[in-house]
Parts: C-alpha cells; sequence; structure tokens
C-alpha cells in the first residue's frame, strides 16, 4: 500500500515547482509570501490526502489559488494614483518578463490556464480540477488566453 | 511567440524559501539528524517528547526512520534542527561525561503493544552505569516467561541512547544483541564505566 511521503520529501520535491510557478504568476516579491502560506495550507491538510493522489498537481492548485488571493488584495489595496508609469513594471528575473506581465493581466481563467500550462507544466485535465471546470472549458480558456496574448504580440 | 516559454528557476531562491517554511511551521513530528560519539541518530520530537534516536545506518537508514514517524506518528514531518537543541545538549553532556541521566520527555508512540511500551518505561529507568538482565525487564513489564519477546521489543527499540537498552544484558553477563550493532554498546557502556571480560562478548 502506498503510504503518504513524510512533509520533508514532499516540500523538497515540489519547493522548485512550486517557485517557479509563483514567481510566473505574482512576480519575485510576493512570491515568498505565497509560498509560505501554499505549504501551510498543504501542510494543514496533508494528514487527509489520499496517499495515491496527485501531489504535484494538488500543490500547484493550492498555489494557484493563493496567487488569486493576492490578485484580490492587489485590487483591493490599489491606490489610484494622478500619474500612471508609462512604463510598465517587468519582473527582471523573469525571462519573457513582459509576456509573464500580459498573462498576469488576462481574466482570471483564461490566466489560470495559462500560468498553469506554461508556468506550473500541468496537463489539460490537471489544469481543468485545478479550476474546477470541465476539460473541454479548460482548453477553451487556454487557446482564448493565447490567442490574446499573440495579438497583443502583433500589435507592440 | 508561439508559446510562453517555461520560466527559468532560481533554485537557490526556492531552497531558501522552503527554509524559510521549515522554521516557521509546526510540523507535527520535528527532526534532525545529530552526529554522537556513537555515529549519526535521526533525532526527532513531537510535541509531547522525544520519539525517535535511531541509528541513522540502522533500522534501514534514514529514509526508512522517517517513514516510519510519518506512518506511525503523522506524516507532517519536517526537518527542523533548532528544535531538537535540547536533545543535542543532553546527549553531548550525557557522552562528554557530564551527565548521568536525560531531563527529556519521552514519546513511545511509534510502539504499539502494551507489553512493548511498558518495557521501554521500564527500561528508561534502568539507572546509569548499572545493568539488568533480559529476564530482569520482561518481569518488569509484567510477564517473566516473555524473555525473547522483550529482547525483540529492546531490538527495536526506536529512542536507544536516552531509554538505555544498552543496559540490558543476558544472565550470566552475556553482552546479547544490539539494535546499533554490538559495538555501540560496548562503547555505551564503557561511557557508563562498564567494561565486559572478553568472555562475556
Amino acid at each position: 500500500m502506498a503510504v503518504l511521503p513524510p512533509f520533508q520529501r514532499f516540500l523538497e520535491d515540489h519547493r522548485d515547482d512550486v517557485w517557479r510557478f509563483l514567481v510566473a504568476a505574482v512576480g519575485r516579491t510576493d512570491a515568498d509570501d505565497c509560498f509560505q502560506e501554499t505549504f501551510m495550507a498543504a501542510m494543514r491538510a496533508y494528514p487527509r490526502l489520499r496517499s495515491d493522489s496527485n501531489l504535484r498537481a494538488w500543490v500547484l492548485t493550492i498555489a494557484h489559488r493563493k496567487a488569486l488571493d493576492t490578485y484580490r488584495s492587489r485590487k483591493r489595496n490599489a491606490v489610484p494614483v494622478e500619474d500612471v508609469p508609462e512604463v510598465a513594471h517587468h519582473d527582471p528575473e523573469l525571462r519573457d518578463g513582459a509576456l509573464w506581465e500580459q498573462v498576469r493581466a488576462l481574466p482570471p481563467k483564461q490566466r489560470g490556464a495559462v500560468m498553469l500550462r506554461y508556468a506550473g507544466d500541468l496537463s489539460h485535465g490537471e489544469i481543468a480540477t485545478a479550476l474546477d471546470c470541465s476539460e473541454e472549458a479548460a482548453r477553451r480558456s487556454l487557446h482564448e488566453g493565447l490567442k490574446k496574448l499573440r495579438a497583443a504580440e502583433v500589435t507592440a | 511567440m508561439t508559446t510562453p516559454k517555461r520560466p527559468p528557476l532560481d533554485r537557490d531562491a526556492a531552497r531558501a524559501a522552503a527554509a524559510r517554511f521549515a522554521i516557521l511551521a509546526e510540523p507535527d513530528v520535528a527532526y534532525a539528524i545529530v552526529d554522537t560519539p556513537v555515529g549519526k541518530v535521526v533525532a526527532a520530537n513531537t510535541k509531547r517528547g522525544l520519539a525517535s534516536l535511531s541509528y541513522a545506518d540502522h533500522h534501514g537508514g534514514i529514509d526508512r526512520v522517517l517513514e516510519a514517524l510519518s506512518a506511525g506518528i503523522s506524516p507532517r514531518v519536517l526537518e527542523a534542527p533548532a528544535r531538537l537543541d535540547e536533545v543535542r545538549r543532553e546527549l553531548d553532556e550525557y557522552f562528554e561525561g557530564h551527565r548521568r541521566s536525560f531531563d527529556l520527555a519521552i514519546d513511545l508512540s511509534l510502539i504499539k503493544t502494551p507489553f512493548s511500551k511498558r518495557l521501554l518505561q521500564a527500561t528508561a529507568r534502568i539507572p546509569f552505569g548499572e545493568t539488568r538482565t533480559y529476564r530482569d525487564m520482561a518481569a518488569a513489564a509484567g510477564n517473566a516467561a516473555a524473555v525473547r519477546a522483550a529482547g525483540n521489543a529492546l531490538g527495536h527499540n526506536p529512542i536507544p541512547i536516552v531509554v538505555p537498552c544498552h543496559r540490558v544484558l543476558r544472565t550470566g553477563g552475556n553482552i546479547g544483541g544490539y539494535t546499533g550493532g554490538l559495538d555501540r554498546k560496548v562503547k555505551l557502556l564503557a561511557t557508563e564505566g562498564i567494561t565486559l571480560g572478553r568472555h562475556d562478548r
């Protein structure tokens, strides 16, 4: 019978994937808080998890939800400013930094699908589970998101 | 652009974030690999006390010890050396000859049978520098006839040194067995001033 690995091993096995996903999803500055909250939530729920669960998809789903919380709190805390800086803030550590900025600006479902696919490397089925939608809907969100990114690229 | 490329990974940053997590989190089982004069041990604490001091090269190795803690106590197992400072300090004092008994609380959650539990509790009370026989310990655990079972249970002691199963010898003074190999038993007994004649080994 399969048993859950000790949490220390789970942390070591998935910390890189979660970190990479979160730097893309919320940027380097907020990635650490999201990372801590992701693994805190994972550790709370961990003993109730079935031992045959897909642990990687599970922890990236939690990371995705923590990223959503970050977007929401940014929206709440956003202060309107009169002089909007003309240059968008890019994450210097991120290759294609500008591109990931555009991904972050997509509507939630599309953003989630693109992030989980390309920063999280999840399958369509795993993305569907993470977004709580059908696999067909996940594919559609991904397709729509990519279409929008390409359109932005053409006009840029 | 065809599709976004997977972002690069700053592995050091990921490792640092995981290390911060291990410091802040409150696991059910905190462990550290501790060096002692009788080799590396996997020291593990629960909220109730010391649950493991298994020799890292016995019991199937470190991974197997962690799996036993995960399955037997809780899978919330994290490496958190700072939570084992007290254990490390008392072990150092013991091996330096400055400590004759341990003040650490012990947690026998890994032990599932009442006989083994009673046996190890009785073993924990054998004073420094004294020895008992397997027969003594079987009797202390409530079944004088269960000598072989007593030897077995002591051989699976998850908290050697602190639960001093090295102080249990065969009737007649023969050294018997040991959970971490006989060389360790001889060394631990010598630490406490007990030397066995050559015919006793």
